[in-house]
């Protein structure tokens, strides 16, 4: 099969995966879900590392992911922290 | 983990290469992505959710440096050295914002998201096109592009207008949160501003059908990156702050999706799963959003509400009564339930901690307190509960509009402290206003409600609130956390 066909099937599959996982969050936390996935979706740090890697290493390419990285992994960590951050003061009233 | 499968490989017939182990070690990152978010949609596993999707992180990208680790070594310096500068540059941040400043935080990550996505497509485009290698001497032009498929040269096209998008929409988003002076927080609207959209959309997406045709057409990609740093502009910098709550949503998804093209052009399984798990959670946060509002996604992407509906529908009649600190503060004295309702105002006013040294006051009256939190209330989807949650209010008192409308009719204060259309009775019987229809708190319920207000200045959607002329309502001028906090000192006096 062709490697788009086998992409797209799994692109779709996880989009029908999202919406279910996801359809039934409590408003308390649409924001650290919010910058939760949005810490995920810095996953684009593995492309980010591929595209940076090259045999030839100053092509201008490998700088766009050299800066790729950079946003990526602010992404990453950014996104990750914060959310814990946020996710710390969420307490219920027999946890304080 | 590796060891333990490079330990079983040797038992196995099947000879999987190494690009085959990264595969499964990317699935691996995938599921815990998966149970991460699945963890992270309950209160009490949100937080090991968070700790599982980003462990799910840690072992994508230590996968992605074991495949790269064979290569030269200038590069991976360079590498660790961008690692470094972002990664210390976010959790700089991170741990600084103050959570009223999270709105920001929030867009400034989607922004990142999108731009690397966009430096993913066009890097890997430029590594494609010609690669000088040299071996044993001999210097060898390699061309690659013209080998590539439809499909990765589509996607190229389609993850940098993605991507660009999503950044310079999530810098203006950012701009309008952080009270930028040079980018107003109401909609910037001209005339031309939607076919301009139109235009730059339909052509951005017919330029990357171009890619497809002519491969080595390298201006095509940077017109695609200019045209969609522009729309990314043009789309966010005519809806208002009031709108804000969707437009975050909207780019969270976005930056998932431009992640899953980066995915389709480097035939990465890692991003495509991950890229699409965001997006959809993106959109159907997004669809919430407009649901709350009663309005669609195009409404209130093109609709710019706020300056064109000036003057729609007929505004309350009638007086506002004042009250004063002392009287009020009798009245929730001798109250047994009060409701807080907090809006944008609250935010501004930073009088998260005032309120909650409110609400314990009540309680230590043994009132019983809780709040009404409307899903659109403030500038990001739950906005109100990172606030309160910062001063120690705990989740079981929030409550959302399904769980609380019912119960303004037995409650004796309803306390409104900076919010506004969402209040409005006009949403359910003025056919005629621009916000009928529109779910709101039924606080005109409650026996007698207190508006906390700077002045009588409509709200966002530029009408007057009905609720300030019934009579049952009392208004407080002043700023929201002083008058909470006064409110606070004349119970304690008592």
């Amino acid at each position: 099969m062709d490697p788009f066909v086998i992409n797209l099937v799994i692109f779709i599959l996880a989009i029908a995966l999202g919406v279910e996982v996801i359809t039934k969050v409590p408003s308390t936390l649409h924001t650290p879900l919010m910058s939760g996935s949005n810490a995920i979706s810095g996953i684009t740090i593995v492309g980010a590392l591929l595209a940076s890697f090259s045999e030839t290493f100053l092509a201008f390419g490998v700088v766009l992911g050299f800066l790729a990285v950079v946003f990526a992994t602010f992404n990453v960590v950014g996104g990750y922290v914060v959310t814990n951050r946020m996710l710390e003061m969420f307490k219920g009233k027999d946890s304080k | 983990m590796l060891n333990m499968m490079n330990a079983t490989q040797s038992t196995l017939t099947l000879a999987l290469t190494k690009t085959d182990w990264l595969g499964l070690v990317y699935l691996f990152a995938a599921v815990l992505f998966y149970l991460g978010l699945k963890m992270l949609s309950k209160v009490t596993t949100a937080r090991r959710g968070n700790l599982v999707s980003a462990l799910g992180m840690l072992v994508a990208i230590a996968a992605t440096f074991f495949q790269i680790s064979g290569g030269e070594a200038v590069s991976l310096v360079w590498i660790v050295i961008a690692i470094l500068i972002g990664g210390g540059a976010g959790l700089v941040l991170a741990v600084r914002v103050p959570m009223t400043g999270m709105p920001e935080m929030v867009a400034l990550l989607n922004g990142c998201g999108g731009i690397a996505s966009l430096l993913v497509a066009c890097g890997d485009y430029l590594n494609k096109t010609g690669q000088t290698i040299e071996i044993n001497g001999v210097v060898t032009h390699v061309d690659i592009l013209s080998s590539a498929g439809w499909d990765v040269l589509l996607a190229t096209g389609l993850a940098t207008l993605i991507g660009g998008l999503t950044f310079t929409g999530s810098l203006v988003a950012y701009a309008k949160l952080a009270g930028s002076k040079f980018i107003p927080d109401a909609p910037v609207q001209f005339a031309g501003q939607k076919v301009l959209i139109g235009v730059l959309l339909l052509g951005s997406i017919a330029l990357a059908g171009v890619l497809v045709a002519k491969p080595d057409a390298g201006y095509v990609l940077i017109l695609v990156a200019a045209m969609s740093l522009i729309l990314g502009v043009l789309l966010v910098i005519g809806i208002g702050g009031a709108d804000m709550p969707v437009v975050i949503a909207l780019l969270n998804s976005y930056s998932g999706i431009a992640a899953a093209m980066a995915g389709f052009v480097l035939n990465n399984s890692a991003l495509i799963i991950t890229g699409a798990l965001v997006g959809a959670s993106g959109i159907i946060l997004t669809n919430i959003m407009c649901k709350a509002m009663n309005r669609s996604l195009m409404n209130v992407l093109f609709g710019g509400v706020g300056g064109a509906v000036a003057g729609g529908g007929k505004g309350p009649e009638g007086e506002a009564r004042a009250f004063s600190i002392e009287d009020a503060s009798i009245i929730l004295d001798a109250a047994r339930t009060v409701i807080i309702v907090p809006g944008y105002g609250m935010a501004v006013a930073q009088a998260q901690h005032a309120v909650k040294e409110f609400s314990q006051q009540l309680e230590s009256r043994s009132i019983d307190v809780k709040y009404a939190i409307h899903p659109v209330a403030g500038r990001m989807p739950g906005h109100m509960n990172v606030l309160l949650a910062e001063a120690d209010v705990p989740y079981e008192q929030l409550q959302d509009l399904e769980q609380i409308n019912p119960q303004f009719e037995q409650c004796d204060v309803a306390l409104v402290i900076g919010a506004n259309d969402v209040t409005n009775p006009a949403a359910r019987h003025d056919t005629a206003s621009p916000i009928y229809g529109m779910p709101i708190l039924d606080v005109d319920k409650a026996r007698t409600v207190f508006v906390i207000k700077r002045s009588m200045n409509p709200g966002f959607a530029g009408i007057q609130n009905e609720l300030y002329f019934k009579e049952n309502t009392g208004m407080i001028f002043g700023d929201a956390k002083k008058v909470v906090s006064e409110l606070s000192a004349e119970l304690a006096a008592n």
